[in-house]
């Protein structure tokens, strides 16, 4: 763009000017770029710096390790073991962090098991079969899910939705991770169904055309030809939503009955990694093992939504460089 | 130990305290440190009262109750507010510390009621069933005289003081049952015990607008006491407690000015906006007698 600016520009004071400004906007974008990755790289720096004390600190070390954080310990009675506790104020403090990784994980996986076939059903329908003017309706409003405050979403699954669920499974908790992961799938549709949408869209449309020239119908062509060649686009999309189910917190904190309990039913209540540091962080001792450990599960929570988030944006990468190489 | 900054706000105060200091050299510090469950209640004694007597700056600074009896016996707090009283040992570490008596002033009334759905028929509960109940011994409501049901538990998050008053005054420091659902406030608690006839749930006795407040009974051969106000002030009612603050030796100056008109009927018109109890007349004016009033206030 600068050697046109310079070949249109008549004078020599004008180009000087121009060069300047050139120069001036660089760096002020350069800038900006740059304090976007800093101040991304100084929170983490920062979170994980008050998460340190538990590895190295001796007096933290007295209440909690990684043995304690990790595995199984003799808690309870030996006629009812509770290898599991999370209970950080007591007078001995548990702080187990098994029960809150298996809370996290239903959840996550209910709100993926909901979402995910839907938001791509969904994504499938809108590009491959729905009128131009459908298209035009589904494709926004599913946007406009996204735009919705989780703090709503939260609200509505925990008044509508849980007396719902609790009716139609006939459950003993109103409040469970049933309830809470379907909550999550509201805030991840959007994702899931958008990234999908621009996946299969991207794919060339003489791909279509051959495709149904052949004499494959639209349903054969969507499933077999479209699909397939989205195919890392749709993992990334599930990916990028898992890790918004993983750190969302408004919904579950609300939705989920934050019990703390190491079970693989999904009709009893859980309590997850991102609602537990929102229920004790505002009111816990500063500096105190508690505190440490709160932070030390926000660096892991930090750690695999961004592993999560890398993961997805390198599968975007290899569909764009698929699909281009193909046409090319 | 200092308290996460935010949820005080103390550090607002700290800043405007520090720019009252330099404006005002003569400006007396008051410092008030300790239980979490009193920090708002002190906040806004604080507040006002700076508002009457611009001289004087009050800095309030939660930690827990054991926190600020610390500070007291070190000397760093000037009041050390408590929702429990001060052990033996703890007073005699501040007279052998500081060489001063301390001075247990009680500050206000705190009660917590029992809530279950109004649909369910149980009216009421002694302290050991309910210590039962939420450290998971009883499942059943059919175990406590009611409905062949299971028990859904309700509760408060671990930071709230009403948990840890709980946890110490009715299952005498044992851990709650795993499956308590712990609910951010009194009202989410309330909430979700209303919508299930199973449940059941604790929190202020002020608020309980569609859930049913049982009476409680201190063991299984005591009365069953209403929660209202009058049982509370009147220490019938087994699950409420006084709110002390502490002093080492007996206030003087601006400091006796802050406790009298704490215990004044302004300062205690603050206590029920808060949401917990006012002291009765009688307990008033015995306070208000500690720090050296001859005659009943009103």
């Amino acid at each position: 763009m600068s050697t046109a600016t310079l070949e249109l520009s008549s004078s020599a004071v004008s180009r000087d000017r121009r060069r300047r400004i050139d120069r001036l906007t660089q760096v002020w974008v350069y800038l900006s770029a740059a304090a976007a990755i800093v101040l991304i790289l100084l929170i983490f720096v920062f979170v994980a710096r008050e998460a340190i004390p538990i590895f190295v600190s001796a007096a933290v070390h007295e209440e909690v390790t990684l043995e304690t954080l990790f595995l199984p310990q003799s808690y309870g009675t030996p006629e009812a073991p509770l290898p599991y506790v999370w209970q950080p104020v007591s007078q001995v403090p548990k702080y187990s962090l098994m029960p809150l990784f298996v809370g996290t994980l239903k959840v996550t996986l209910v709100a993926m098991l909901f979402a995910g076939p839907l938001a791509i059903l969904a994504a499938i329908y809108t590009t491959e079969f729905a009128p131009r003017w459908l298209r035009e309706v589904i494709k926004p409003v599913v946007e406009l899910l996204a735009g919705i405050p989780s703090v709503v979403l939260g609200f509505f699954a925990l008044i509508v939705l849980a007396s719902w669920i609790q009716d139609v499974f006939g459950l003993d908790f109103r409040l469970n991770a049933i309830n809470a992961g379907v909550g999550l799938g509201l805030a991840v549709i959007p994702i899931i169904y958008t990234l999908t949408e621009d996946a299969l869209t991207a794919v060339p449309r003489r791909f279509r055309n051959a495709s149904l020239a052949l004499g494959a119908t639209l349903w054969q062509t969507a499933w077999r030809v479209v699909l397939p060649g989205a195919l890392p686009g749709v993992f990334a999309a599930l990916v990028l939503g898992f890790g918004r189910a993983i750190g969302e917190t408004m919904i579950v904190l609300m939705a989920s009955g934050n019990a703390a309990i190491t079970s693989w039913s999904f009709a009893e209540p859980v309590r997850t990694l991102s609602a537990t540091i929102a229920a004790e962080l505002a009111e816990v001792v500063f500096g105190s093992p508690h505190y440490h450990v709160l932070f030390f599960i926000g660096t892991l929570l930090f750690a695999v939504t961004f592993l999560l988030n890398w993961m997805g944006t390198l599968m975007v990468e290899r569909l764009r460089r698929r699909l281009t190489g193909a046409a090319g | 130990m200092e308290k996460w900054p935010y949820s005080q706000g103390w550090s607002l105060g700290l800043v405007l305290g520090a720019l009252a200091l330099t404006a005002v050299s003569q400006q007396r510090n008051i410092t008030v440190k300790g239980s979490d469950t009193m920090v708002i209640l002190g906040q806004r004694w604080a507040e006002v009262f700076m508002a009457k007597y611009p001289s004087v700056t009050v800095q309030v600074t939660g930690g827990g109750s054991g926190t600020g009896i610390a500070a007291l016996i070190n000397g760093t707090t000037d009041i050390a507010e408590a929702s429990r009283s001060m052990k033996g040992e703890e007073v005699a570490l501040v007279k052998k510390n500081r060489a001063q008596e301390v001075l247990e002033l009680p500050v206000a009334v705190d009660g917590l009621a029992v809530y279950v759905s109004e649909q369910n028929p149980l009216a009421e509960l002694s302290l050991p069933q309910l210590r039962g109940i939420y450290t998971g011994a009883l499942k059943n409501w059919k175990d406590v005289g009611g409905r062949d049901e299971r028990i859904i538990l309700y509760g408060r998050e671990n930071n709230s003081g009403t948990y840890v008053y709980f946890k110490e005054h009715v299952l005498q420091q044992a851990d709650y049952h795993p499956t308590v659902q712990t609910l951010p406030g009194t009202a989410a608690v309330i909430n979700a015990v209303a919508r299930d006839p199973r449940g059941i749930g604790y929190g202020g006795i002020a608020y309980a607008k569609g859930v049913k407040r049982v009476k409680v009974k201190k063991d299984d051969q005591s009365p069953a006491i209403e929660p209202n106000m009058e049982n509370v002030l009147s220490a019938r009612y087994p699950i409420s407690r006084f709110l002390y603050w502490y002093f080492a030796g007996q206030p003087t100056g601006e400091l006796e000015t802050f406790a009298k008109w704490v215990l004044s009927d302004e300062g205690q018109d603050l206590v029920e906006k808060v949401g917990y109890y006012p002291l009765n007349d009688q307990d008033q004016a015995a306070s208000l007698h500690k720090l050296g009033e001859p005659g009943l206030s009103r």
